[in-house]
C-alpha cells in the first residue's frame, strides 16, 4: 500500500460526515491517483456530492482523514482548502448570475494575472464563453452556465478538480462537448468526477469508486468494472445494466 | 485576449457617457441657488433661495446615507437595522468634540502660520478624523456580530445593538455631555461654516460630499472587491469554495458603508448645529430603507430618487394632508412595494430595452406623419 500512496494526490480515509443530526457518510474511502480521472459512482442520495463537499470542507467530516498532496486537510476552512489548489465545480451550474462572464472568471483569480495566463486555454476549451464574455450570468443558457462553472475552476492553478455532475440536464451534443473538455483537462490536472451518466463516466475515467448508502463499497480500475455487469446492476440500478447489455449486444451483432 | 483588453479601454472612455445622468444632476444642483436667486432676486442667503438650499442640503446628506445603506443591503445583501448607529455615531462624535473639546483647544493652542490662524481648520480636520475612526469602529462592531449570525437573527441583533446605543445616548446620566433626551444643541461652528449665516458654503460642501461619495462608492462597487461582495450576496458557499473568506468581505463592506454614514451624520449635525437621539434610532434606519426601496436596491443611483421623494413627502405631505400624512405615505409605500418592487431605477433598468424601443417607435411614428404629406405632394 505504502508505495501506492505516493502516487495519490488525494486520499480520503474512512470519513464520517454528519449534516445536522443525520449520519450521511458512514466510512467513505477514495483514492485519487495523480494525473488521471477518478469517478465516484452511486445512486441518488448515496453520498457522492457530500463526499466532494467533505473534501472541500463545506461539510467537514467528524471522523477520518483527508490527505491532499501529503497534507491533512480535514477540519480546515473551505477557503483555506481551496487555496491549496483544489477547484470545485458544484452541481446545478453554480455561477454568479449577477456578474458577467468575465467578472465570474476574474473572481476566481488567486494571484493577479491568473486569468491572463489561463484565458487562452479556457477560451480554446469553451469558445462560446469568448463570444459571451460581457453578458451577465443569468442571460446564459444552461449549458453555457455549466461551461462557465467549469471554466471558473480553471482560472487559478489547481492541482485537483472536483467536478459534480457536469452532464446534468445538458443536451446530448453539449454532453459530448463537455466530455471532450474534461478529457482535455485531464492531460494537465487530476480530476475527481461525480457522474450519473455511466456511459460518459466509463469512457472518461480510469479509476472508479462506488458509494452506496454512505459507504464506499467498491473501487478499482474502470476497465475491470465494465466487465462486471452484476456490480453495476447492484449499485447503480437496472437501467444502466440494460444499457450496457444493449451495447454489448450491439457490439456482438457487429 | 487582446480584444478584451481593447474593449475594456473603450469602456473606460465611455465613462462620461455612462455617468451622463449624474453629471447633469450635479450641474443642475450647482446652478440651482444662483438661478433661483436670479429669478426671485432676494439674495443668496435670504427667503426662498435660502429655504430651498436648506431642503437640498438635507436631501444631499440623506442621499449619501441612503447610498451607504444601499451598499450594505443592495450590494452586500446584509439587512442591518443598525445603520443609523453609524449616522448618529458620526453626528454625536462631531457634536461632542466640537462642543466639549474644541473650545478649550482653540483657546489654549492657537496655531498660526504667517499671519493666518489655521486653528479652526486643524480642529475640523481632527474632529473629522475622529468621526472617521468612530465610524470604522461601529462598522467593525456590526461586522463582528455578523460572523456567526445571518438573516433574521442578524437583523434582530443589529436592532438590539443600535437600540442599546440609542438608550446609552439618551440616558440622563450623560445629560451634561449629550443632553440626553433633548439632544446635543448649540454645536459651535465657525462663521464660514454656519448654515444660518453662510448657507451657500454648507450647500456646496454637502454637494461636493455627495459627488465624491457617489464616485467612491461607484468605484468600490465596480472594483474586484466589489464583485466579490456582490458574489457573496448571491452565494457564500460558492465564494468559500473558490477560496474567499466571506467574513472578510462582509467586514469590508460594513466598514466602508459605515464610514460614509458616519460622515453624513457629521455633516447633518453641521446643518442642524445639533445631534439628537432620533438620528441614532431605528426610525432613521427605516427611513433610509424606505429611500433605498423607493429608488431601487443595488442601483446606487436609486437612493438619489428615493431620498428626493422622501424629502418632498416629509416636507409637504404635512401641509397637503394635515396630521394624517403618514397614512397617505404608508398607502403610497404599499403601492410602490406592490407595483414597483424594484424601485424607480431598478424598474427602469429592467425595462430599459423596452423604453428605448418605445422611444424609437414614437420617433418613427412622428417622422412618418411628417413624411406623409410630402408623399402626397409627390403623388399629387
Amino acid at each position: 500500500m505504502s508505495d501506492v500512496k505516493h502516487d495519490d494526490l488525494l486520499l480520503v480515509d474512512h470519513i464520517h460526515t454528519y449534516i445536522g443530526q443525520f449520519h450521511i457518510l458512514e466510512g467513505v474511502s477514495v483514492r485519487v491517483p495523480k494525473g488521471s480521472i477518478t469517478v465516484l459512482l452511486g445512486r441518488n442520495g448515496a453520498g457522492k456530492t457530500t463526499t466532494l463537499k467533505s473534501i472541500i470542507g463545506l461539510t467537514p467530516p467528524r471522523e477520518g482523514k483527508i490527505i491532499f498532496d501529503g497534507m491533512e486537510i480535514q477540519g480546515k476552512r473551505p477557503y483555506n482548502i481551496a487555496n491549496l489548489g483544489i477547484g470545485y465545480v458544484p452541481e446545478h451550474r453554480a455561477i454568479f448570475r449577477q456578474l458577467s462572464v468575465l467578472e465570474n472568471l476574474k473572481l476566481a483569480e488567486r494571484k493577479k494575472g491568473d486569468f491572463e495566463r489561463s484565458s487562452d486555454f479556457i477560451f480554446k476549451l469553451f469558445p462560446d464563453l469568448k463570444r459571451l464574455y460581457k453578458l451577465p450570468g443569468n442571460h446564459l443558457s444552461g449549458g453555457q452556465q455549466q461551461m462557465l462553472a467549469v471554466a471558473r475552476a480553471l482560472v487559478p492553478e489547481n492541482k485537483l478538480l472536483l467536478i459534480d455532475e457536469p452532464s446534468e440536464g445538458l443536451a446530448p451534443i453539449l454532453i459530448q462537448q463537455m466530455m471532450e473538455a474534461i478529457e482535455t483537462l485531464s492531460h494537465t490536472t487530476t480530476i475527481l468526477l461525480v457522474e450519473q451518466n455511466f456511459i460518459m463516466a466509463s469512457q472518461l475515467a480510469k479509476q472508479f469508486t462506488i458509494i452506496d448508502d454512505g459507504k464506499s463499497v467498491s473501487s478499482g480500475l474502470m476497465k475491470d468494472l465494465v466487465l462486471q455487469p452484476e456490480v453495476i446492476h447492484r449499485y447503480l440500478g437496472a437501467s444502466i445494466k440494460t444499457r450496457i447489455e444493449l451495447e454489448m449486444e450491439h457490439e456482438s451483432k457487429e | 485576449m487582446a480584444n478584451i483588453a481593447i474593449k475594456t479601454k473603450i469602456n473606460q472612455k465611455s465613462w462620461l457617457k455612462s455617468e451622463r445622468g449624474f453629471i447633469i444632476f450635479v450641474v443642475i444642483m450647482l446652478a440651482f441657488p444662483f438661478v433661483l436667486n436670479l429669478i426671485t432676486g432676494t439674495g443668496l442667503n435670504e427667503g426662498v433661495t435660502k429655504f430651498w438650499q436648506g431642503q437640498l442640503i438635507i436631501f444631499f446628506i440623506m442621499t449619501v446615507f441612503a447610498m451607504s445603506y444601499d451598499l450594505l443591503i443592495g450590494y452586500g445583501g446584509i439587512l442591518s437595522f443598525g445603520h443609523a448607529a453609524s449616522f448618529g455615531g458620526g453626528a454625536y462624535t462631531f457634536g461632542l468634540l466640537m462642543k466639549h473639546w474644541a473650545p478649550n483647544f482653540i483657546k489654549n493652542t492657537p496655531i498660526v502660520i504667517g499671519n493666518t490662524d489655521i486653528t479652526m481648520i486643524v480642529v475640523l480636520l481632527i474632529v473629522f478624523l475622529a468621526v472617521f475612526l468612530v465610524s470604522i469602529l461601529i462598522g467593525l462592531m456590526f461586522a463582528v456580530t455578523s460572523i456567526r449570525l445571518k438573516g433574521t437573527y442578524f437583523a434582530m441583533l443589529t436592532l438590539a445593538l443600535s437600540t442599546a446605543l440609542y438608550i446609552i445616548i439618551k440616558s440622563t446620566d450623560l445629560h451634561q455631555w449629550t443632553g440626553a433626551d433633548e439632544g446635543l444643541h448649540g454645536v459651535p461652528l465657525p462663521v464660514w461654516l454656519n448654515p444660518t449665516q453662510n448657507r451657500l458654503t454648507v450647500y456646496l460642501i454637502s454637494l461636493a460630499f455627495l459627488v465624491i461619495s457617489y464616485f467612491l462608492m461607484k468605484r468600490f462597487v465596480n472594483s474586484p472587491t466589489g464583485h466579490v461582495v456582490i458574489a457573496n450576496r448571491e452565494n457564500e458557499d460558492r465564494m468559500r469554495m473558490i477560496g474567499y473568506n466571506p467574513v472578510t468581505f462582509r467586514t469590508i463592506v460594513f466598514v466602508f458603508a459605515s464610514i460614509f454614514a458616519g460622515l453624513a451624520g457629521a455633516l447633518y449635525s453641521i446643518w442642524n448645529m445639533s445631534a439628537t437621539p432620533t438620528m441614532m434610532s431605528v426610525v432613521t434606519t427605516v427611513n433610509a430603507l424606505i429611500m433605498v426601496i423607493i429608488g431601487g436596491m443595488g442601483t446606487l443611483i436609486g437612493p438619489i430618487f428615493g431620498a428626493g421623494i422622501s424629502q418632498v413627502i416629509q416636507q409637504f405631505f404635512y401641509t397637503w394632508f394635515g396630521a394624517r400624512w403618514p397614512l397617505v405615505f404608508g398607502l403610497l409605500f404599499i403601492f410602490i412595494v406592490m407595483f414597483v418592487p424594484y424601485g424607480i431605477v431598478g424598474t427602469y433598468r429592467m425595462h430599459a430595452v423596452n423604453f428605448q424601443q418605445g422611444r424609437k417607435r414614437l420617433f418613427k411614428h412622428f417622422s412618418r406623419q411628417e413624411e406623409s404629406p410630402r408623399e402626397k405632394e409627390v403623388s399629387g
